[in-house]
């Protein structure tokens, strides 16, 4: 029998606000443990959760980017379960009320384009963390030490609708989440550190079946490669079972990225009752439609409008992409293509995500703060444009812009590297190569004009890279044809 | 001298004009629980150093001529559920028996910048859950006029100690009663303000939704005095309201002729002692007398509140005490083999039973499957509630009621009847599930021991509470007497 997997993700994203979600706390981390703590965070008798408002505001920024309705009012609930490291005994989320629902995410797999729905997305607080002493992990630790730094960090959970059909497309709706939510600026959206988190609902149902199998929800998925993995895992483990008639079990399932299967957690039976309720200490969050434009207003230009835009100056898909990926660069980019100096974007594109991220990453410099601003490498484009100098030149003068006060047209001056574009001055060392290389006029006569190239990089040696490589091929075809 | 028989605006002349000083009057505090603590068991710590280094602050100031709050130098006592930097606060319980807190509540934080001294923190029901003090870990306050009675409960030890003369003003907390029943069965003047009125900084939460902080005194105008000192809106409270400061004293001189009266008749049948309804019928005929008038009205939500408060009240509690988990402060069970066993026996040894039984019934309540048909009805009967309140309060400026059925009852009289013991709060309770108003002032004695009317007003409206529970202490001595034991020579 074929089966046809139907996935939901659960995504937890750190907001990257100043302060905490309910107390003033920074929320920088890598600080000394329990540094960052007040009584609020702690958990103190008597203490009491006060919003932050610009928690709120990033919440909005995700919601309508994620195409969802904002709600005009949420409920913050808790959500009451014992454990180490939640220090009242309660995470403050919302539940029934969530402040954002019905919006979707449109990704693109193998080049088709697929529309996941999001079902809603919350507010909530973060946990703080556990270290295990004695060994790695909690089994086999003598004792756990509970760091409270991250303790009411704010946190919004994106709930997608059972939109999802394989472990590729769990995956891509993943890193496209990432990117939107990296765009907008609400969060950092790294797997590894834990500030972007997945969880996988998992079923499979039999190909033209209406109703949904048993899921399975996996956890412990932090990175793209482990949450297609553990997919993939899951779906063939279902298959396996229910091919052997056995029934799924509704649990939660812990995914291992060294043996690269999941494994059971707690069974349905063993599950949480949160009981759930309104928190008191908490009144309705409202938002206002006036503030719900001016999020909007403000909203910067999303991943798929930029894709567009960048096709439209005439990218190759590739390199927008790459783009798209790094934050720092793609803000350089624009900056430079905004600057009027006529510099094809496509150049810019290929300068900026060749040869000077190569030259940045030895000099370990950053896009952002860059030491060439962007007025003076579209001038330095330009000459390369126009002519000025050859592309071969221009790699060599790169890095001399750094720390230079000169002008890139002064500094080509300066070092008499400008492209020689006079054939007559070139007529003459042509000449000189080919009565060198008898030879390799010969094979080019024969019809292996590959063989063309090494005449022309005799003649790039000659002139240190100044001649124009068009140029010289032109003239060295030219003179082998009139011999 | 003497807190029982000296005014507290006398007390606030003298120290103005320095023939007292602060410091003597934290002396005579602590002279008194010294002589009368044996008995009555209100305080669970005693703050001397503290209350005497505040005390040489505010005479240095004094001297010098500064003009302070009309409270500097005034001793105070605060019950032991509202944290004070650098002192304990064990809200009664083994759980918290060694907790120091490390910042101070709002409420407290405002008393200490007005100058008040809080010399002790007092006995109360273990995390404010009880009516007669008898829920407390460590001890049991004992009534003044009675010393084989209760003190009332939660705020038991803040009553006592005023009822006492061992402090002239104390604070307490409010729940369904806490402060006005304790307030009754000992004789003085309590007051739960409305919802939203003080912070809950710093309180530590019984029900949320439902706690206030009020002061005790002996006199409606130091009630309200004190009221001035403690309110006012706090960013660091969600559900503080927006209002601003407030002199509640502006209007108690103004008259009372005009105020309308209602009457809930649901708290004047069988269930009532017949000394307190006699008492309070006096109350209302002396208003009349002096212009007000009053008439009866009918009240469902006295039915339907006790039953409505313990569900919700106990629902937000077992979140609200969740955290004591013996992780990051509290008692610990020593040598747990494992996580689980840590949080159970530090909880199961920790909290006490009438605790526990509330933490089993909120989790009940909330549990899934149950959730609905507790939790989400009780809460429209809240709704129900506040509606019914609004309604009256379209036809009257205050409601009065008898604040207790009964007064102050013996030891062990209610303690093996939960259900009953939860019936003596009838007339408290719905005040609170409404967030409105309520004061119990002194209106009379049965066989010796007090008996307590209450006033409950319109939202935020304190003010006519006092307006008309002053005029009537202008014109009765309920509230100056003092236990005989207690009196100049005995």
């Amino acid at each position: 029998m074929a089966f046809e997997p139907v996935i939901g993700i659960e995504v937890h994203a750190q907001l990257k606000t100043n302060t905490k979600l309910f107390c003033g706390c920074p929320t920088t981390f890598g600080q000394a443990t329990n540094s960052h703590v007040c009584p609020v965070c702690l958990g103190l008798p008597g203490a009491l959760p006060v919003l932050n408002r610009q928690t709120v505001l990033f919440a909005i920024r995700a919601g309508l980017a994620l195409n969802c309705q904002i709600q005009p009012q949420s409920v913050f609930a808790r959500k009451n379960y014992f454990y180490p490291d939640l220090p009242k005994g309660y995470q403050i989320s919302q539940f029934d009320l969530p402040l954002c629902t019905g919006g979707y995410v449109d990704i693109v797999v193998d080049g088709q384009p697929k529309r996941i729905g999001v079902t809603r997305i919350h507010m909530e607080e973060d946990a703080g963390k556990l270290l295990h002493q004695g060994a790695e992990a909690i089994s086999g630790a003598t004792h756990s030490l509970v760091d409270l730094n991250r303790a009411c960090t704010p946190l919004i959970e994106i709930v997608s609708e059972p939109d999802i059909r394989s472990a590729q497309e769990a995956k891509i709706y993943v890193e496209t989440l990432k990117q939107i939510l990296e765009h907008i600026g609400v969060c950092d959206g790294n797997l590894e550190e834990g500030s972007l988190r997945a969880d996988a609902n998992v079923s499979i149902r039999p190909v033209g079946q209406d109703a949904f199998g048993t899921k399975t929800e996996v956890k412990n998925l932090n990175s793209f490669r482990s949450i297609e993995r553990a997919v993939i895992y899951e779906i063939k483990r279902q298959e396996e079972a229910l091919g052997r008639g056995e029934a799924i079990v509704q649990q939660t399932r812990h995914y291992d990225d060294t043996t690269q299967k999941t494994r059971a957690m707690r069974s349905k039976e063993e599950a949480h009752d949160y009981r759930y309720f309104p928190d008191p200490d908490l009144l309705p969050l409202v938002v206002t439609p006036q503030q719900i434009e001016e999020v909007r207003a403000q909203l910067p230009e999303l991943p798929q409008a930029r894709r567009k835009r960048y096709r439209d100056l005439g990218l190759g898909e590739h390199d927008c992409e790459t783009l798209l990926n790094d934050l720092a660069r793609l803000a350089y980019f624009d900056a430079c293509v905004a600057v009027k100096g006529e510099v094809a974007p496509k150049l810019i594109a290929n300068w900026i995500l060749g040869e000077m991220t190569a030259v940045y990453k030895e000099g370990k410099h950053g896009f952002e703060g860059s030491p060439i601003i962007p007025e003076r490498f579209v001038a330095f484009l330009l000459l390369i444009q126009t002519d000025k100098i050859s592309g071969k030149i221009g790699k060599e003068l790169l890095p001399k812009l750094i720390g230079s006060t000169q002008s890139p047209s002064e500094l080509v001056a300066s070092l008499g590297v400008s492209q020689m574009t006079d054939t007559s001055a070139l007529d003459g060392i042509i000449a000189d190569i080919l009565a060198a290389n008898p030879d390799v006029i010969e094979k080019v006569k024969s019809g292996k004009t590959n063989a063309a190239d090494f005449l022309i990089g005799q003649v790039m040696k000659q002139t240190r890279g100044q001649a124009k490589p068009d140029l010289v091929r032109e003239l060295i075809h030219q003179k082998i044809q009139s011999l | 001298m003497s807190f029982l028989e000296t005014s507290l605006s006398e007390l606030r002349q003298k120290l103005k004009n320095r023939s007292l000083r602060a410091v003597d009057l934290v002396k005579t505090a602590l002279g008194q629980v010294q002589r009368v603590e044996p008995q009555v068991k209100g305080v669970l710590h005693i703050l001397e150093e503290r209350a005497l280094a505040q005390a040489a602050q505010i005479d240095a100031a004094l001297d010098r001529g500064e003009v302070l709050s009309p409270f500097a130098g005034i001793p105070i006592a605060i019950k032991d559920n509202l944290c004070l930097t650098g002192t304990k606060t064990t809200c009664a319980s083994k759980i918290l028996e060694n907790f120091v807190a490390p910042y101070t509540a709002t409420a407290v934080q405002n008393v200490l910048d007005a100058g008040l001294i809080p010399v002790v923190k007092t006995n109360m029901d273990e995390f404010a859950m009880g009516s007669s003090n008898e829920n407390s870990a460590f001890f049991t306050t004992q009534n003044p006029w009675d010393l084989t009675r209760v003190p009332g409960g939660s705020s038991g030890g803040s009553a006592a100690v005023v009822a006492a003369g061992e402090v002239p003003l104390s604070l307490g907390s409010d729940t369904g009663g806490s402060i006005r029943q304790p307030a009754a069965f000992c004789g003085i003047v309590g007051v739960k303000p409305t919802y939203g009125r003080v912070s809950r900084y710093g309180l530590v939460a019984f029900a949320s939704s439902l706690d206030q902080i009020g002061p005790f005194a002996r006199t409606v105008e130091d009630a309200a005095l004190l009221m001035n000192v403690i309110c006012g809106h706090d960013a660091k409270d969600s559900t503080s309201a927006t209002v601003g400061k407030e002199d509640f004293t502006a209007t108690l001189n103004h008259p009372i002729s005009g105020l309308r009266i209602g009457v809930p008749k649901e708290l004047f049948g069988d269930s009532i002692a017949p000394e307190i309804r006699e008492a309070v019928s006096k109350a209302l005929d002396f208003f009349k007398a002096n212009g007000a008038s009053w008439s009866w009205t009918t009240m469902s939500s006295f039915e339907a509140a006790v039953s409505t408060y313990y569900i919700l009240a106990p629902a937000e509690a077992s979140a609200n005490l969740a955290r004591f988990d013996g992780v990051r402060y509290g008692y610990r069970h020593a040598d747990s083999a494992n996580l689980k066993e840590m949080f159970m026996k530090s909880r199961g040894e920790g909290f006490g039973p009438e605790v526990k039984r509330r933490i089993l019934l909120g989790t009940y309540v909330l549990s899934s499957g149950y959730y609905d048909a507790y939790y989400v009805r009780a809460q429209k009967i809240r709704q129900w509630i506040r509606h019914d309140f609004a309604q009256v309060f379209n036809e009257f400026d205050v409601i009065l009621t008898p604040t207790t059925p009964n007064v102050a009852f013996k030891f062990g009289e209610n303690a093996g009847d939960p259900v009953k013991m939860y019936l003596e709060d009838i007339a408290t309770i719905p005040v609170n599930l409404a967030g409105v108003p309520g004061m119990s002032l002194p209106c009379g004695f049965s066989n010796g021991l007090p008996i307590g009317m209450q006033l409950i007003g319109k939202s935020f409206d304190e003010a006519t509470l006092f307006r008309l529970g002053h005029f009537y202490q202008q014109h009765t001595d309920f509230h100056t007497q003092v236990p005989a034991w207690l009196k100049k020579g005995a």
